[in-house]
């Protein structure tokens, strides 16, 4: 009971009482279950990254060699990869597809939670009630009959399928977190401005948007992520295998028949990652702010 | 001087009021220019789709063919499909086992992550990274730990000498089913940890502080402050985690693509394969748009379950 008492809570700020508990007692009760939790979510990336860079004939010996580890790492999967596949191409057809439908909805998103939160036309809330809802249509529902409209439009096989199929993602998304952040910025501002003689046009671009900017970083860089991470769309709309993003591409370039080439794989799931880890470790602030700022409205 | 002031005065006030009239009354227009371009969007490749897809759904379509209206035949014709039920069993058995699992380790990760430590906010960075990465690159990731043969778990335990020969992980109905779940709240949980941190850090210590010195244990602190006040935040988290699992296709397609004989085939991989591999498009609708009732069955429970939660604050407090 003393002890129960003395090891002290968990969600707690201030410093003044985690002194109470000992070191050996947060060795068990914190560290210890972090790290077994943080080995087990690193692992899968740790294996993925040590596979890309085995050479071949270790890759199916897990016993001569000591599978955790290689002592002669190779760049031949990778190279393989960049020079010997259209992995390249299909980096290129992510990026660019994942770029454009951003700054797509990015600009639909900030007129629109603008004119919800500031403009408030007759109907606002109820417009925010209907993205927040398009927010929970999930893709998977959406792809049977999108794969006839895209087709009727003629968009079939073209990168405009995707992108102007994924702000349908983007846009309940980031127009609920940008309304979060112009909700911020103090009214005064503004009536200022429309006393001065400012339009709306002005205000948006010369008021708002300077003060929302941590915002924009935010919406951009997770819609990046959920761009690149998208696959039920970019496998049904798009057939060329030099149009494919990477997700898809991968999965059906490396696998002929049972023979998989589990060094390419990984080092294709691999090089499709970085990009990404490397934006997030640039952004990690921004990024949890995205993500949280979303689901606490 | 006075008589220039005030004319001065008399200029501007009447410029001010029709300023003012022409914004309120220009008001609902420039919200529907203003809108309109997410509007457009929304309604051309949502709306219109999801109203489509529920009409396809009750016509013979195939890829190339518009199909017509033949009632509830596709309907019928699922509900009898024994594919079709065990896909709706496991799409409930993965979503339900899945979300409780994510629910836990998350709930745990964000209060090991709320406690003061070194080098915190690099271990939050860490954690988040299997959310970064996309779900298929990290699920091939585990394709090839579950490899039959070559598995790195089976060889690890192998010399260990818990087990004599490789484990079939996606090869055994409910191996494989184990399996894509294991993966599944592996990548779920960073996002809910770290959702909930963010509600955690709003808990304000004093509640604690006080808590103790009433002699409130661990546990009753858990119970009695950081549960209620993280009610409102569990309630989102979980309506889109139960809601993108229940969805969920990517790792299935992966992972297993339906298989062992259809017992990892969740309703989302069964509607592309309908549709899709085997062109049925009215059929597979069918399959997608029945996902929708237990959608909104879901989001109602975590809707009125939030809603409930208000009140009886609202209660407590008054």
């Amino acid at each position: 009971m003393a002890d129960a008492t003395r090891a002290l809570p968990s969600g707690d700020q201030s410093e003044g009482m985690s002194y109470l508990s000992t070191l050996p007692q947060r060795l068990v009760t914190l560290y210890l279950p972090l790290a077994i939790i943080v080995v087990v979510l690193l692992f899968p990336f740790y294996w993925m990254t040590v596979t890309a860079v085995k050479p071949k004939e270790h890759l199916l010996d897990l016993d001569t060699h000591n599978p955790f580890w290689t002592v002669s790492p190779t760049l031949e999967h990778i190279n393989d990869l960049l020079f010997k596949t259209e992995y390249p191409l299909w980096l290129w057809n992510t990026m660019f597809i994942a770029v454009a439908a951003t700054i797509l909805s990015l600009i639909a998103s900030v007129f629109a939670a603008y004119a919800i939160t500031r403009i408030r036309y007759r109907g606002a809330q109820m417009a925010g009630g209907l993205i927040f809802l398009a927010y929970l249509v999930p893709p998977s529902i959406l792809f049977i009959p999108l794969s006839t409209v895209v087709f009727q439009y003629g968009l079939f096989d073209t990168p405009f399928a995707l992108i102007l199929t994924y702000p349908t993602i983007l846009i309940p998304f980031s127009t609920w977190l940008l309304m979060g952040y112009f909700k911020t910025i103090p009214y005064e501002l503004e009536e200022c401005a429309l006393i001065d003689g400012a339009t709306r046009w002005q205000i948006l671009v010369k008021i708002i948007l300077p003060l929302a900017i941590p915002g924009l970083i935010s919406a951009a860089i997770f819609s990046l992520t959920l761009c690149w991470n998208e696959f039920i769309y970019a496998l049904t709309f798009i057939n060329s295998t030099e149009k494919k993003t990477v997700p898809v591409a991968i999965l059906s370039a490396f696998t002929d028949g049972d023979q998989y080439r589990w060094g390419s794989l990984m080092a294709g799931a691999l090089v499709g990652s970085l990009p990404l880890v490397i934006l997030y470790a640039f952004f990690v602030e921004h990024y949890v702010s995205a993500m949280t700022g979303a689901v606490k409205e | 001087m006075s008589n220039g002031a005030n004319t001065a005065t008399a200029a501007i006030a009447p410029g001010e009021r029709i300023t003012w009239r022409a914004l309120s009354m220009n008001r609902n227009w420039l919200g529907f220019w203003f809108m309109l371009p997410a509007a457009a969007f929304l309604i051309a490749f949502l709306v219109y789709p999801l109203g489509l897809g529920i009409w396809l759904s009750f016509t013979d379509a195939r890829i190339g063919t518009p199909g017509k209206f033949i009632g509830l035949e596709n309907y019928e014709w699922i509900i009898g499909d024994s594919k079709f039920q065990t896909a709706v069993f496991f799409t409930l058995l993965y979503t339900f086992v899945a979300s409780v699992f994510k629910f836990a380790v998350g709930l745990y990760l964000a209060l090991l992550l709320n406690q003061n430590m070194p080098f915190k906010a690099i271990v939050r960075a860490i954690i988040l990274i299997p959310f970064i990465v996309p779900t298929v690159l990290s699920a091939i990731a585990f394709w090839w730990i579950y490899d039959p043969q070559f598995s790195i778990i089976s060889w690890s335990l192998k010399q260990l000498g818990w087990i004599e020969g490789n484990i079939n992980f996606l090869g055994d109905p409910w191996n494989a089913r184990w399996a894509v779940i294991f993966a599944n709240v592996w990548r779920g949980v960073p996002f809910i940890a770290i959702s909930l941190l963010a509600g955690l850090q709003t808990v304000p210590p004093s509640l604690y502080e006080a808590a103790t010195l009433d002699g409130a244990t661990r546990w009753q602190m858990f119970l009695r402050i950081t549960y209620p006040l993280l009610t409102p935040i569990i309630a989102v988290v979980m309506t889109f985690s139960v809601l993108f699992t229940f969805t969920d296709f990517q790792l299935i397609k992966v992972l297993t693509n339906g298989g062992p004989a259809g017992a990892t085939e969740l309703m989302a991989t069964m509607s592309y394969n309908t549709a899709i591999l085997g062109s049925r498009i009215g059929e597979g609708a069918a399959v997608s748009t029945a996902m929708v009732p237990f959608l909104l069955a879901a989001i109602m429970v975590s809707w009125f379950g939030l809603q409930r939660r208000k009140w009886q604050q609202g209660e407590g407090d008054g």
